[in-house]
């Protein structure tokens, strides 16, 4: 117990980390996740295809690979970007791949006869979808992208393996110092608990708010 | 106002369509009936080109319909279109279904939307509605809201593709009603139903299909006084045996 209160800034810094971490990469991946479903539903074949394209090519490489690859690869190409910046990046293009699935099966629970309406009116394909499908498809998964947001934040830990000393690396580090693992990390497990009851929470709010009269 | 040749719709092998041609006239209101099945929807939906035609044309004042994009959008909001199952915006009042597409469409302001918005609701009898979301009305207030939404637009034709058949039988009354006022009004108007009464009292000109085909087309009087084809007959001993 000691060893946690000895250690309480360190952790405290891991966890804001981890904090800052999964919030970048969770808004990032919204965005990419509406972007990329709204492709996948678009007319245009071609940006229907790069839609499926970029889904199928990041979920189909796990999320370290992907990391590892960044770190590693993208100053072999002249980007150069500090750990944090890298690996938040690339989880919110990795899971930004999930979201869109997630808002893709929203857009498909939306009736045909909503988007129908809205274009009969005369809007765009873009602007029904904007005004009328994407509105009524995001409050009915509301709870899969709360999923995937406590999925985010349990991927951040991956960032540990390449240099960013979250609270992952933090647990490890004052580990290799302390040599208590039990302790140690059933404290860093219970504030990833934390966090996630906490996502929890604002997603089932969210729910009861966004939930649409039928 | 509408100039159909040879239209042709299929849904992979089967023809929904076959080579139709009807004319349909500025103020002129079209009653298309005909059995389930018969591409009475489908020819209606090629009218704005929520389908498209595997071949044919469609005139709209003179001109052919656009095939996708701002174009296509831009006549869309010149053609109003209601449907069976009202489709009205389920997140939005009614108040802001109305105004959506005036906003967005023609660039009007918010309270110049809202003005001609309630206008056409008291005109409709939902004025006192306005506030409320769609699931909150009942089926014939919902489908006066449609018509509503569709008339801010201020659309030189309206399609209506059984307005009526969704409602319950104590409803259905004040939708035509409301439709009968268009009509009187000089609204250009192509209406598949199967209510009689509203076809043989506000119809110019009713138009029978039967398998993708238009076979028969007259003035009510003409044509449900003396039908001039089997396929006719048969279908009106059938819905006026009720
Ligand atoms: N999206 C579609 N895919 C495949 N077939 C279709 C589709 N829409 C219509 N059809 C077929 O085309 C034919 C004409 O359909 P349509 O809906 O135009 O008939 P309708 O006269 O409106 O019938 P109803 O009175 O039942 O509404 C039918 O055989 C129908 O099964
Ligand atoms: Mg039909």
């Amino acid at each position: 117990m000691e060893i946690l209160i000895e250690h309480l800034g360190d952790f405290g810094d891991g966890l804001l980390l981890t904090v800052e971490l999964a919030a970048l990469a969770l808004v990032g991946a919204l965005v990419i996740g509406v972007l990329v479903a709204a492709l996948r539903v678009s007319p245009v074949p071609v940006l229907r295809a790069a839609g499926t394209a970029y889904v199928q090519i990041l979920q189909n490489v796990p999320l370290l690979v992907w990391l590892v690859l960044a770190v590693f690869a993208l100053p072999d190409i002249g980007v150069l970007a500090d750990l944090f910046t890298t690996s938040a990046v690339v989880l919110a293009l990795y899971q930004g791949a999930y979201m869109a699935e997630a808002v893709r099966s929203g857009i498909n629970a939306v009736p045909v006869g909503q988007g129908e309406a809205a274009r009969a009116l005369g809007l765009t394909f873009s602007q029904s979808l904007l005004n009328v499908v994407l509105p009524q498809a995001l409050r009915t998964v509301v709870q899969p992208l709360g999923t995937l947001a406590i999925m985010t934040i349990m991927n951040t830990a991956m960032a540990a393996a390449v240099g960013v000393v979250e609270l992952t690396a933090t647990a490890n580090r004052v580990n290799l110092a302390e040599a208590q693992p039990i302790w140690i990390f059933v404290s860093a497990g219970l504030l990833y608990m934390a966090l996630s009851v906490v996502v929890g929470l604002v997603t089932g709010a969210t729910e009861r708010k966004a939930a649409i009269l039928r | 106002m509408f100039e159909v040749r040879g239209l042709t719709k299929q849904f992979g092998e089967s023809y929904a369509l076959r080579n139709v041609d009807l004319d349909v006239a500025r103020g002129e209101v079209v009653v298309i009936i005909g059995p389930s099945g018969s591409g009475k929807s489908t020819l209606c939906r090629c009218l704005n080109r929520l389908e498209s035609p595997t071949a044919g044309t469609v005139l709209f004042d003179g001109k052919p319909l656009p095939v996708e994009g701002r174009e296509l959008a831009r006549l869309r909001a010149e053609v109003g279109m209601v449907f069976q199952s009202f489709n009205l915006f389920q997140h939005r009042t009614v108040l802001d279904n109305i105004t959506l597409a005036p906003m967005k469409v023609r660039k009007t302001t918010r309270p110049e939307a809202e003005r001609t918005a309630r206008e056409l609701l008291d005109r409709v009898g939902i004025g006192a509605q306005a506030g409320k979301y769609p699931a909150q009305l009942s089926g014939g207030q919902q489908q006066r809201a449609a018509i509503a939404r569709a008339l801010a637009m201020r659309p030189k034709a309206l399609l209506f593709d059984e307005p009526t058949s969704a409602l319950d039988p104590e409803m259905v009354g004040e939708v035509l009603d409301v439709m009968t006022s268009l009509a009187r009004e000089g609204m250009t108007m192509v209406v598949v139903t199967h209510e009689m009464g509203f076809a043989r009292k506000v119809a110019d000109r009713v138009v029978f299909m039967a398998d993708g085909e238009i076979v028969e087309t007259g003035s009510p009087e003409e044509f449900f006084a003396a039908p001039s084809t089997d396929r006719a007959r048969d279908f009106l001993a059938k819905v006026l045996a009720h």
